[in-house]
């Protein structure tokens, strides 16, 4: 294969978390500016015009959730949002216990929020999964836990990244749990959660459901079965800049930040980037069936073709799954590597190996799922990818795959 | 590549290498071995404690165990420690000398028994 063709327009296929800014949202943005630019809490007719937009945004953001208005509020980000409610319900449930069930593949953001809110009862998060509740005596609330379960219990996957739906429903049933968090599915994998039978068994013990819906809201079906629900307007197309948290009214919670007029989210939000991620939001939802559709048979070929490229591992579940994301691991292959060879080639990926972070350590997704971690590849198709972007990727792939693999040394392994 | 027998189970040293050099050290040491024979890997890449496991699933190889090494002042041949971009054939297994282990880090041992 030779590479001496002019390269091509590139293409981003990296659209987890950071899509490409939807044609709508930049209209509705430069449209904001001019009609939302005041300080919507104060008193003339500039700010009454600013709060009339703002409430208009999380009006339509509601409805696209299948959330009340008032149960909606708007946060700097995804992670502020994630942060906030952890931190929040773990505060005003604490008379219940300690406890948070969380999934292995949550969020960094959820399970950093966990184990600090967990450790903040003044010792050290006692980690346990939910398959070995060990007797981790803890005295950090004598008497509502029994001195049986420890604070932070993260239920395991399997190979799929599916959650254990069994030991997280014990999990949750447990005395002493003042929230468990279970994503409505997974970003890096595309794996749909069992949240509904999930959530029934934490209404039953009375205990609030966190559902991070950062990778579905847009893509896939919203679940109604939640207490509080995440949602992420630049996975869908708006704006950097703007968070999503609705949260039911019968939940108890406590802030852990200084009083504010936004209770939830001190100082408010840009009302541009709120407006904005309002009307791509819309706009997502209206051709969201067809968009299934469409990026749902496009990931189908990409885990076709994938799979017939030696020693691979294509991960997640493969039908109950997000309609525009998929994951690959080459075997012997160098993940930093392999990403700087496709965006030579044109291509922008997402990567979960260890290679590709500072850290050293690999995606905490793939390593609880017991599958490669090195040489990975996460791709997510907006609404503007088109078959024929992906048709030039996947004829690159195998080559890259080669090229990596050869400066490696790698052959006959 | 020629090598000279070497008790059970033989250590393969990969501290100092990152990921994906480990697995490779190991893949291209059990292709001159037998099915049923055992193999250790050492490892301070964090990568390799899972990446280790999915290279034996994925060769019909079995991880025997998966530990942390602790405190141990391992005696190795040679070049313990690798440049991290030395992707050449491993060198032989653990035998005599003394080097210490590399970093500071935590080193994982995973012990696979090869597959037919």
């Amino acid at each position: 294969m030779t590479d001496t063709t002019t390269p091509p327009r590139r293409v981003y296929l990296d659209n987890g978390g950071r899509a490409l800014l939807h044609p709508l949202a930049r209209t509705a943005f430069d449209q904001a500016l001019d009609d939302g630019w005041a300080d919507p809490r104060r008193l003339h007719a500039e700010a009454r015009r600013a709060a009339v937009l703002l409430d208009g945004a999380r009006e339509a953001i509601a409805a696209g959730l299948g959330a009340r208005t008032e149960e909606v509020h708007l946060s700097p980000s995804h992670t502020s949002s994630l942060h906030a409610a952890v931190g929040a319900v773990a505060l005003g449930r604490r008379r219940v216990g300690p406890g948070i069930v969380v999934s292995a593949v949550e969020r960094a953001a959820v399970l950093h929020a966990a184990e600090l809110a967990t450790s903040s009862a003044g010792r050290s998060p006692e980690r346990a999964t939910a398959q070995a509740p060990a007797a981790t005596a803890s005295s950090v609330t004598a008497g509502a836990t029994d001195g049986a379960s420890p604070p932070l219990v993260t239920v395991p996957v399997d190979r799929f990244g599916r959650v254990d739906e069994a030991a997280m429903i014990e999990a949750v049933s447990s005395p002493g749990i003042a929230l468990a968090a279970l994503q409505a599915a997974n970003g890096e994998v595309g794996t749909v959660q069992p949240v509904g039978a999930v959530h029934e068994a934490a209404r039953r013990a009375g205990v609030p459901l966190l559902v991070d819906a950062g990778a579905v809201v847009g893509h896939a079906e919203v679940p109604g079965t939640w207490d509080l629900l995440a949602a992420d307007p630049g996975d869908w197309g708006g704006p950097a800049g703007v968070g999503v948290l609705a949260v039911r009214n019968r939940v108890r919670w406590r802030r852990r930040w200084p009083e504010d007029a936004d209770p939830w989210f001190p100082g408010g939000v840009s009302v541009p980037a709120a407006f904005a991620a309002a009307v791509a939001l819309q706009s997502v939802l209206a051709d969201r069936a067809a968009q299934d559709a469409r990026r749902r048979a496009i990931v189908e070929k990409v885990r076709a073709v994938v799979g017939q490229i030696p020693d691979v591992e294509v991960v997640g579940e493969p039908d109950d799954r997000l309609p525009h994301v998929v994951t690959f691991s080459f075997l012997f292959v160098d993940g930093e590597a392999l990403v700087s060879e496709l965006d030579r080639a044109g291509f922008a990926v997402g990567s979960g190996s260890a290679c590709t972070s500072s850290s050293l350590e690999p995606s905490h997704v793939l390593a609880a799922m017991g599958v490669l971690t090195h040489g990975n590849v996460r791709i997510a198709l907006d609404r503007s990818t088109t078959e024929e972007d992906v048709d030039r990727f996947l004829a690159v792939l195998p080559g890259a795959v080669a090229r990596v693999r050869a400066s490696l040394g790698v052959s006959g392994l | 590549m020629s090598h000279e027998p070497l008790p059970s189970p033989e250590v393969v040293d990969a501290r100092g290498l990152r990921c994906p050099l480990p697995v490779i050290r190991l893949a291209a040491v059990a292709r001159d071995r037998s099915p049923g024979d055992v193999l250790t890997v050492w490892s301070t890449d964090p990568a390799a404690r899972h990446d280790v496991p999915a290279w034996a699933r994925m060769r019909g190889h079995v991880v025997v165990e998966n530990a942390v090494l602790d405190d141990v002042v391992v005696e190795t041949a040679g070049d313990a420690r690798p440049a991290p971009d030395d992707a050449g054939p491993p060198r032989a297994a653990a035998q005599e000398s003394t080097t210490s282990v590399p970093d500071g880090g935590t080193t994982w041992a995973i012990t696979v028994r090869l597959g037919g």
